[in-house]
């Protein structure tokens, strides 16, 4: 077992590959009640066009697959793991995002148990035709729920207007439509493809002794007879710059309007250290472009064209990237043409200097501490980092490093009006 | 040595209590002011704490006072409203760095604490009204704010529940207030009103972190001082029991969404507190509780299905998201389960389990500094004095006679439903 410190954060993390390839992370927090563990899988929503284990030819399985997976992965056949769970005082739960799935407690007593039924739920699957046809009710109405959602629709119609191949447009759950086509030997197929400990990750964060989880970890997994698995194989249409659609406007039940300005990430293949400087170069960047100290945000709130819903966000993982800046408002076309121009003044750099620059890396250092309080940040960030082989404790030193040319050449290379996009939302 | 250990010192005009803990990154500071909810208040009370972040006398504008909390290395500052029972309740929090964990030693708690007081003391205000601009923008996406619960199908449903079913008690007052009252407020009528809350409001400062409590009851004693009061209470309004309605709305969604309102008469202090709690988590609480298992695994007939607490106030909540069409099945399924809690049909197994849960969730919310202040703020509404470990052993010595004694003390008040406007009557 590895040893990491970090002495300014005052955290450890402890790290070992087992024989079955499964990457296991544990990182005691002092003081905390609680233990939470998530087993994720490299496995989301967009891994849906792929060469089965043990099979020559590819296979297209049905839109929301990897989700209704994750569901029933929860039942055995003597009943639910919720209830084992809550036996144990733990709570459990499970999510599935575009590139992965992962099952997860949190508790503060009988963890070893916990962790034991964790490891052995997610590694014992049993599909039958009767309970999948019982989950698809259930996840219809999932996905009516969304569908009643405006901010949701609105969040998913502008990645569906960005993307014209790519599977990340698809709606992760799905629509009733494609799960009704879902059988029990799909879900085998899908289960036996993705989930090998080689594909896996097993975070461990709170009030744990490391050596001793670590050896019941190993334990559990060396009982388990896995033979090596072959890289597994997936196909991704080629995805050309232009978006989908540059416009999309829903009509739905609502009294206030809203509106997202989306941008494309240029097609990219780096990963590591290169992806997190990019990811933090371009958040620190949409900081002082929309932060609430910036001038964007101040303007656009004097002219009463957002309010307290307004936000930005930038997500990448390998092989797609988007940014997005909007909200409610109340006259959708002037804000997306103000978004717009304030986008394209950046794209020169003329904003970027050494004083917003300074500042808005010192809000990203303290929010980062902050969210390190969090055993549900750390678990679950950590192995997002992991799949695109960066390093959640790299997070501030690649901050310190970032300069004003980092900020002009990320806005230089994410900002160009031909991968800009619009989703709105208006009353009916 | 308790779970918690809460340090509380009776100040000039409010209480401190400190927590002390090594386990953050960082320090938080929570003001909170409470007084009983009203009509003619409640408007005001909404806006009131956006105003005083907006902008200070010595930030004048909110460019300035967010650039001062990146340059304090991103302090996290927000506010927030809320109902306690019959009571509305302000919060200003300040989440701050501790620079032990920074390569620069500035004292940013001292200066966490020294902005609250500017912007709680100190606003942008001369001759008794506050920056005319400043309340403008601010009413503005105050009605923003209200009008936004009817585009959030599932916020609307629980709060037309509420409307509906405590209509005429003031806790049916909507937490942002009233669009109809927005414009009567003025800069000089706020600013009225903002002298009466801090001369008349409960006010109690929460600091946690890896903090002194001698020093930081120091530094709020020069920061804090206001008039001492005693603080006003609320005419609790118990709904009379009384037969139970059925109010169905035609909207345009897709979904259905069942809203269910019990009155508990149990509240937060109460001896039987803990038994109601039992019963909420073997009814409804958790993903092992009887509605999920009958609505969800049994019969498919939803995705979320769960029942809540509002404790200070003694009310159940049931809510999910249902078929049109399934309206009356669920509705059968869920007073069949209630049957089932008042006779006591529920298992030894099912109340370990759910003793197990609570307990569990209790000692989670001390794991962030937030949970921990809404945790002991109970203590302050409903002016009691249960530790952490009270409840704990409380909740564990509860038997299956005071679980069912509790059920039996449920009444079902009003059932909503939102509908689709095809759904046939």
């Amino acid at each position: 077992m590895e040893k990491i410190a970090f002495e300014q954060l005052k955290e450890e993390l402890y790290y070992k590959k087992l024989e079955n390839g499964l990457d296991v992370y544990i990182l005691p927090k002092k003081g905390f009640n609680k233990t939470y563990a998530t087993f994720t899988t490299k496995y989301g929503s967009i891994d849906n066009h792929f060469k089965p284990f043990g099979k020559d030819e590819f296979t297209k399985v049905p839109d929301g697959i990897a989700h209704f997976l994750e569901h029933k992965l929860f039942e055995k056949e003597d009943g639910d793991v919720f209830q084992q769970f809550s036996r144990q005082g733990a709570s459990a739960n499970a999510f599935t995002s575009f590139t992965r799935t992962a099952y997860l407690f949190s508790s503060t007593s009988h963890v070893e148990k916990n962790l034991e039924t964790l490891m052995d739920f997610v590694q014992e699957p049993y599909f039958t035709e009767k309970t999948v046809e019982k989950e698809k009710g259930i996840i219809g109405q999932e996905i009516t729920m969304y569908d009643d959602n405006p901010d949701w629709r609105l969040y998913y119609g502008v990645i569906e207007n960005m993307f014209q191949q790519h599977p990340v447009k698809i709606d992760i759950a799905g629509t009733k439509e494609s799960i009704s086509h879902i059988t029990k030997d799909m879900l085998y197929e899908c289960y036996n493809t993705f989930y090998h400990p080689s594909n896996m990750l097993l975070f461990v964060v709170g009030a744990v002794e490391p050596t001793q989880i670590m050896k019941q970890i190993k334990e559990n997994q060396a009982k388990k007879d896995y033979s090596a698995q072959p890289e597994i194989e997936r196909i991704f249409e080629s995805e050309i710059e232009e978006v989908a659609q540059k416009k999309q406007v829903l009509k739905m039940n609502v009294q206030t309007p809203k509106c997202i300005v989306g941008i494309k990430a240029p097609s990219s293949t780096i990963k590591g250290q290169e992806m997190l400087k990019k990811e933090l170069s371009i958040n620190i960047m949409l900081d002082i472009l929309f932060g609430k100290s910036s001038v964007g945000y101040t303007d656009l709130y004097n002219e009463g064209l957002i309010d307290d819903s307004f936000s930005y966000d930038f997500s990448q993982e390998q092989g797609f990237g988007f940014a997005m800046a909007g909200g409610d408002t109340n006259d959708p076309e002037k804000l997306e043409s103000r978004i717009t121009s304030i986008l394209m003044d950046a794209k020169t750099g003329s904003i970027f200097n050494e004083e917003n620059l300074v500042r808005a890396r010192k809000k990203k250092i303290g929010a980062f501490l902050r969210a390190i309080n969090s055993p549900e940040y750390i678990a679950n960030q950590f192995t997002r980092y992991a799949f695109n082989d960066m390093d959640l404790f790299e997070v501030v030193p690649v901050l310190e490093g970032i300069t004003v040319e980092d900020l002009k050449a990320a806005a230089a290379d994410l900002i160009d009006e031909k991968r800009f996009t619009v989703c709105q939302v208006v009353p009916k | 040595m308790g779970v918690i250990s809460e340090t509380i010192k009776e100040m000039q005009g409010y209480k401190l209590h400190v927590v002390q803990t090594e386990k953050f990154k960082t320090n938080t500071i929570v003001w909170k002011m409470k007084a009983p909810l009203s009509k003619d208040q409640v408007t005001q009370r909404a806006l009131l704490p956006h105003v005083l972040q907006a902008s200070t006398a010595g930030f004048p504008t909110t460019a300035k006072l967010r650039s001062y909390l990146d340059d304090l290395y991103g302090a996290n500052m927000f506010v927030d409203v809320s109902k306690k029972g019959e009571y509305q309740v302000i919060s200003l929090s300040i989440e701050v760095a501790n620079e032990k964990f920074l390569s620069d030693s500035t004292p940013l708690l001292a200066k966490a604490l020294e902005l609250l007081s500017e912007m709680i003391r100190n606003p942008l205000a001369e001759n008794g009204a506050f920056d005319s601009e400043t309340v403008d923008k601010e009413k503005r996406t105050l009605k923003q704010r209200i009008q936004s619960v009817y585009d959030d199908k599932m916020r609307y449903s629980s709060f037309r529940l509420i409307q509906e079913m405590c209509a005429g008690e003031p806790y049916s007052l909507p937490v942002n207030g009233e669009l109809e009252d927005v414009d009567k407020i003025t800069a000089t009528s706020l600013y009225e009103y903002y002298q009466k809350a801090f001369a008349e409001d409960e006010l109690d400062l929460y600091v946690i972190g890896d903090v002194s409590p001698e020093q930081v009851a120091t530094t709020a004693s020069t920061l804090f001082q206001f008039a001492e009061r005693t603080p006003k209470e609320s005419n609790s309004l118990n709904g009379a029991n009384r037969e139970e309605k059925t109010i169905k709305e035609k909207q345009d969604v897709k979904q259905g969404k069942l809203n269910i309102g019990y009155r508990t008469n149990v509240k937060y202090g109460d001896r039987d507190y803990y038994a109601l709690q039992l019963f909420n988590g073997i009814y409804g609480g958790f993903s092992h509780s009887k509605l999920f298992l009958n609505v969800r695994e049994k019969n498919s007939l939803a995705y979320y299905v769960a029942s809540r607490l509002e404790s200070h106030k003694g009310l159940m909540m049931v809510m999910s998201g249902v078929e049109f069409e399934n309206f009356d099945l669920a509705v059968k399924i869920i007073k069949e389960q209630m049957e089932a809690m008042k006779s006591g049909d529920f298992t030894e197994e099912e109340i370990d389990q759910t003793k197990a849960v609570i307990e569990n969730q209790l000692l989670e919310t001390l794991d962030t500094a937030r949970g921990m202040v809404e945790l002991l703020y109970h203590n302050v509404v409903s002016k009691v004095e249960v530790s952490l470990d009270d409840w704990l052993k409380g909740m564990q010595e509860t038997t299956k006679d005071e679980v069912v004694a509790v059920a039996n003390k449920v009444n079902l008040d009003t059932i909503y439903f939102l509908t689709g406007m095809e759904a046939a009557e």
